[in-house]
């Protein structure tokens, strides 16, 4: 077991800890980590829920216990937080550059949503809900090919 | 410390939330297309998602710890305070968004205003839910334009739908016992003060859609909140409760 040292190892750690739903981004990327404080050999993690009925939260906090006692954290307790409600702005400019390479529109501000295969601009919402609460379904009227979109809250 | 005043009244929440919910997935794979059907879980895992929230808070304030899933699974129907209007059956598809039109435009102008609840925990889970409500409002609200407005038959059966369920809306905005109190410690909004802006919002789209709107002096069905349910949650709760009544304390 390595020896742990500080807040910042604990956050590298929490980057690798990924979305099993959107398996290109980490917790961190999300902007899901609200805080984390020292508490002598052990951590306390803050995390906020994207979307109030996420079935991907209870695998999240199982990964972040066991990512971080692997580190040496011990023990590690995650606590949810619901104030400030979880909002796309959180979502760092390299996590949407990494959604789009995975096929995904991300969240932006506007009525324009660019289809992420052939970045053509005209596109039609199919439906506002997709295969995970957090994605809506888009079609590209350019290459006509469907894709999903990240929904803006 | 407990607060039995105030457990009632997220109960009444949760249970709404958690038997709307529970309707909606009784979809799951007969949705009328594939994306109708995706929408409706979807819909469903919100509510649930809601419910999980509200009875987790229930069981911490009202002293006696119980999870959410013992709430949702180990009591009879008596106990449930869901409003009547969420039991009522699904129906066609014109019901079923008919029912969550109604529901959904309730539920956004009172998490709007829970947001300045008194207590911390209830007006961050507000914030949240009404923004995930309001999409579940923007989806019905389209379905009632497009089949108030659609072919004879649609239109029908949406009208169909509504004066069936006009009966159960009384109960949105009627004052429960304990109530008072809960107002009083700004707890939780007057119900009277949601009236007025949800009228003005299913007015808008009733006319929009074509649709008549019932008689405002119609008998109004109330007593779920009390525990005075139809025979119809019996049924509901039967199926979503027999896997962890027949398995107590299963874990997978």
């Amino acid at each position: 077991m390595k020896q742990a040292r500080s807040a910042e190892d604990a956050w590298q750690v929490l980057a690798t800890v990924i979305d099993p739903e959107l398996p290109v981004l980490s917790i961190v990327d999300l902007g899901m980590v609200r805080r984390i404080a020292l508490d002598g050999p052990g951590v306390r993690v803050a995390i906020t829920p994207t979307f109030t009925a996420c079935p991907a939260l209870q695998v999240i906090e199982r990964n972040v216990v066991a990512a971080l006692s692997a580190a040496g954290f011990a023990p590690v307790r995650v606590e949810t937080v619901l104030a400030p409600p979880w909002t796309t702005d959180w979502m760092s400019d390299q996590a949407r550059d990494k959604l789009k390479a995975y096929g995904i529109a991300p969240p932006s501000a506007g009525t324009v949503v660019a289809c992420p295969r052939c970045a053509g601009i005209d596109s039609e919402r199919i439906s506002a809900y997709g295969s995970t609460p957090c994605k809506a379904l888009y079609r590209c009227r350019s290459c006509l090919e469907p894709f999903e979109r990240f929904k803006c809250v | 410390m407990s607060d039995a005043i105030f457990a009632e009244y997220l109960l009444r929440l949760g249970d709404s939330h958690l038997v709307l919910g529970h309707r909606l997935s009784e979809w799951c794979g007969r949705g009328p297309m594939l994306e109708e059907d995706i929408a409706l879980t979807n819909i469903a895992l919100d509510c649930i998602g809601h419910a999980s929230v509200l009875l987790r808070l229930a069981g911490q304030v009202d002293g006696t710890q119980r999870s959410e899933d013992d709430l949702a699974y180990l009591r009879e129907a008596v106990q449930f305070r869901n409003l009547l209007l969420v039991e009522q059956p699904n129906g066609d598809f014109a019901c079923t968004m008919a029912r969550q039109f109604l529901f959904s435009a309730w539920a956004g102008g009172l998490y709007d205003l829970l947001q300045q609840s008194t207590d911390s925990t209830l007006a961050a889970a507000a914030a949240k839910f009404a923004k995930e409500i309001s999409y579940h409002l923007r989806h019905s609200r389209e379905w009632m334009l497009r089949l108030g407005d659609g072919t004879d038959e649609s239109h029908r059966r949406l009208q169909e739908a509504i004066d069936d369920l006009w009966p159960y809306t009384g109960e949105l905005f009627q004052l429960w016992p304990g109530d008072a109190d809960l107002i009083e410690r700004r707890l939780i909004p007057h119900p009277e003060r949601l009236q007025a802006p949800w009228t003005a919002r299913i007015t808008e789209v009733f006319s929009a859609a074509a649709i008549t709107l019932p008689s405002p002096g119609a008998h109004m069905f109330s007593g779920g909140p009390l525990g005075r349910h139809s025979e119809k949650l019996g049924y509901l709760l039967a199926e979503m409760q027999i896997v962890a009544r027949s398995f107590p304390g299963a874990a997978w």
